[in-house]
């Protein structure tokens, strides 16, 4: 059946194209022609060595090929190497928790006096600057493989993220109670025990569990270059060739992830 | 005994918000003041505690000065006078008798504040003022499970913790309806004369300064322009402080917000 | 001062009243924390392979470390130019590729938009793979496939940001209002369709700053895929590494400093220009 034509179809000779997402044609012809030019300049100034790739497939076949199945016979050497990150894991956590706290206070305008202010903020800037494995060379150059340069190397990475995250949130806080706490005539120390901590406490934790799991993963990433932990297990399994034992270690790795993730999230649930 | 003298305010090189304010409170008397948003009431109760810092003047309690004291001086002064605030600023995520105990933090070492063990006497005079106020039965409730009123009254049994030698109260009804802005106020009220205290209390509702107070004291722009009991507050009166403002039966403005400079927590 | 109050000094009358913060099954569970806390802490330190007295020397360490970086060597600052180029090079192409694959798979990881159970889990499965596994490893991977170079760490980035990417950009995707959808159902528009005009315009905030998000962080890991041979600043930072050259290192990490905040600049200033 054919449509009637009321008067609502009548021709009005408007026509209608949709705003462009931006409007300034300049900006919006500009950017696609950067983006195409830095493609173009990217791709032909970054060195690919062809030869090499071009024999990556058949090579990736050879290595799946004796990554599979995973062997876990050293099974032992694999349990030392993730014990070994546990403890890393959980020493800079500790650690880095416990002296996050301070150094957040310090970082806080609102309860810090300004040059204080600026060395905390600068701890932490220092701290968040490098990566992890960065800082995990320097401290392997300084005090030698193993752990203990993991540990340290976890600690800064800790104090990095819950300092700064935790010195924001004593920024947020409601001043009111802090006022109350002046108004009484507590001291210092006691107004922040009172006024401060039990407003940041539910995010401390929080942050603390989520650092857990951080420098969980990240344990196993320090040892590759020498900073303790299942990651120079990994190494070395690599530099054997050993694929099927690196594949295993990988997979351990992945479940642990998954198993510290789900029980973070639950203690997370719980404690908020 | 509260006495000031002269009392100046001043932010930066602006004009003062106190302009030599004279106000002498005696023994238990209760005292409102009245007065516009902007008129310094705010001002006024946070310098006799030291939350703001006077510019000059002198302001006597009991004979001790409190004008230009720092650290320990200033502390020790503070826990002699009591506050109730108008958002009650309690500690939300504790509980109530640690509310309540907190009142004692001028007292208290460092290490019984921070592992709670506050003396028996203190939590004796806690549970008895809690009854008397009538919050006894939330003891160990976490405070911010409190309705406005009882937080009111939990503040009220803190600032009373102090065993101030008078009491400060910034617009304590401001933020509660009128029913319960009344019990309040009648609670202060009894208290001021069951501990022979000295009561201070800034106010945007003139009725009931007439109704729980013996004295209104008028302020406008920093100055003192009526000081006298609630029968002579007529409507001249009214005009004098509010003339051109806002209509004080209306609940207007919010009183006094704390300014940059006085955001530090150094005591 | 110190008189006390007749109304409130009934001690003679009234009962002993007693409170502590916790009552006592609270305390015995803080106690128990604390102790089983304190023993992982002991049995930690004892247990790990601590050579003690490397641990008391580290300050010391640390601080020759530091003097032997001192003063910053500039003469290589060309090589080093390159090579930083090259590290930004591999953060943002793999950024973008990575968009290409990572929007289709965290369209299946949503339980709001997955055509079924199992395209949910291959999602959830896809993205959690590439989340566990950190660049570095992802690196590892693709030099043994690849061979060194800065295609291994193009894939090795891109690998990993689609974990991250895909995520977030499910979550959003889970979070949207449903009724445009209901409404584009409802005129009988295509799959394809109402995706376009109900799903993509409540997502694209949230898309940008993610991506945003992204690049930054993978700035900063472009710049140490080259310890793996990945390519970028990193080769030659663990060049100098193994060559001692301490102050050569530290106008490296100098360099690795001025991008990351040239980076951050950046990211606020199109964080705000875009959302």
């Amino acid at each position: 059946m054919i449509p009637v034509r009321t008067a609502t179809d009548a021709p009005t000779g408007r026509v209608w194209k949709k705003p462009p997402f931006i409007a300034n044609p300049w900006v919006r012809y500009g950017l696609i022609a950067i983006t195409l030019i830095y493609l173009y300049w990217a791709f032909s100034t970054l060195p690919f060595d062809w030869a090499r790739i071009s024999e990556g497939l058949p090579r990736a076949a050879k290595i799946f090929g004796g990554a599979f199945p995973p062997s876990f016979e050293r099974a032992s050497l694999l349990w030392t190497g993730f014990k070994e990150s546990f403890q890393i894991a959980f020493l800079a956590t500790l650690l880095g928790v416990f002296l996050s706290i301070p150094i957040a206070v310090m970082a806080a305008r609102n309860v810090a006096p300004l040059p204080v202010y600026l060395l905390g903020r600068t701890i932490i800037i220092v701290s968040r600057s490098f990566h992890p494995v960065i800082v995990a060379i320097l401290f392997v150059a300084a005090v030698g493989f193993g752990p203990v340069a993991g540990i340290l190397t976890l600690t800064l990475y800790s104090i990095g993220f819950v300092a700064k995250l935790l010195a924001e949130e004593i920024e947020e806080i409601d001043w009111g109670q802090v006022e109350a706490m002046r108004s009484v005539g507590a001291g210092y120390l006691k107004i922040l025990i009172y006024g401060v901590f039990p407003q940041i406490m539910p995010r401390q934790i929080g942050l603390s569990m989520y650092q857990l799991d951080s420098n969980l993963r990240a344990s196993a990433v320090v040892g590759i270059v020498g900073a303790g932990g299942i990651g120079g297990t990994l190494m070395n399994a690599f530099g054997r060739y050993d694929y099927d034992f690196a594949f295993a270690i990988l997979l351990m790795i992945i479940a642990i992830i998954l198993v510290s993730e789900g029980i973070s999230g639950w203690v997370r649930k719980k404690v908020w | 005994m509260l006495e000031i003298t002269n009392l100046v305010k001043r932010y930066g090189s602006n004009d003062p918000v106190l302009k030599g304010l004279d106000l002498a409170v005696d023994g238990s008397s209760v005292v409102s003041i009245v007065g516009a948003s902007g008129a310094g009431k705010s001002t006024l109760l946070r310098c006799i505690n030291g939350l703001v810092e006077s510019t000059s003047g002198s302001i006597k309690l009991n004979g001790h000065e409190l004008v230009n004291l720092r650290g320990g001086a200033l502390r020790h002064s503070r826990r002699r006078i009591g506050m109730v605030f108008q958002g009650f600023n309690l500690i939300d995520r504790l509980s109530v008798m640690e509310n309540v105990l907190s009142g004692r933090l001028g007292y208290v070492s460092l290490f019984q504040a921070l592992t709670r063990r506050f003396p028996q006497s203190d939590i004796d005079r806690a549970f008895n003022l809690m009854e008397r106020v009538g919050i006894a039965h939330y003891a160990d409730k976490r405070a911010d499970q409190l309705s406005g009123g009882e937080r009111q009254r939990v503040a009220v049994v803190r600032a009373l913790m102090q065993e101030p030698e008078i009491l400060l109260a910034d617009e304590p009804t401001a933020s509660l309806d009128p029913k319960t802005s009344q019990q309040i106020m009648s609670l202060l009220q009894s208290l001021a004369s069951e501990m022979s205290l000295p009561v201070l209390i800034n106010i945007h509702n003139v009725t009931q300064a007439r109704m729980y107070t013996d004295r209104i004291v008028g302020m406008r722009h920093g100055q003192m322009i009526f000081d006298g009991a609630p029968k002579d507050f007529n409507q001249d009166a009214l005009d004098a402080i509010y003339g051109g403002i806002e209509s004080p039966e209306e609940d207007g403005g919010d009183p006094g917000k704390q300014s940059p400079q006085d955001q530090e927590v150094t005591a | 001062m110190g008189e006390e109050k007749s109304m409130v000094d009934h001690a003679a009358k009234l009962a002993d009243r007693v409170w502590s913060r916790y009552d006592p099954k609270e305390q015995w569970i803080r106690y128990g924390i604390y102790l089983i806390t304190l023993v992982a802490i002991v049995w930690t330190v004892r247990d790990i392979d601590i050579f003690w007295p490397w641990v008391w020397d580290a300050p010391n360490q640390i601080q020759s470390l530091g003097a032997r970086m001192w003063p910053p060597e500039f003469s290589t600052w060309n090589a080093i130019f390159k090579a930083m180029l090259e590290t930004v090079h591999i953060a943002t192409l793999s950024t973008m590729l990575t968009i290409f694959i990572a929007l289709p798979v965290s369209y299946i990881a949503a339980q709001n938009t997955t055509p079924n159970k199992a395209t949910l889990w291959l999602g959830r499965f896809i993205l959690v793979s590439s989340r566990s596994v950190n660049t570095i490893i992802w690196a590892l991977l693709f030099v043994a496939v690849f061979g060194p170079g800065v295609l291994a760490g193009i894939l090795a980035v891109m690998f990993r940001s689609i974990g991250f990417i895909g995520k977030l950009m499910g979550e959003a995707i889970e979070e949207i209002d449903r009724r445009p959808v209901e409404a584009m159902e409802a005129t009988g528009a295509s799959k394809m369709k109402v995706v376009l005009y109900a799903i993509v315009p409540q997502v694209m905030p949230a898309f940008f700053a993610i991506i945003i998000l992204r690049w930054d962080i993978n700035i900063r890991e472009s710049t140490v895929l080259g310890l793996v041979g990945a390519g970028g600043i990193g080769v030659l930072l663990q060049g100098s590494i193994d060559l001692f050259a301490w102050q050569t290192v530290a106008t490296i990490l100098l360099a690795i400093v001025v991008l990351v905040i040239l980076g951050e600049a950046i990211t606020s200033v199109l964080r705000k220009k875009v959302i």
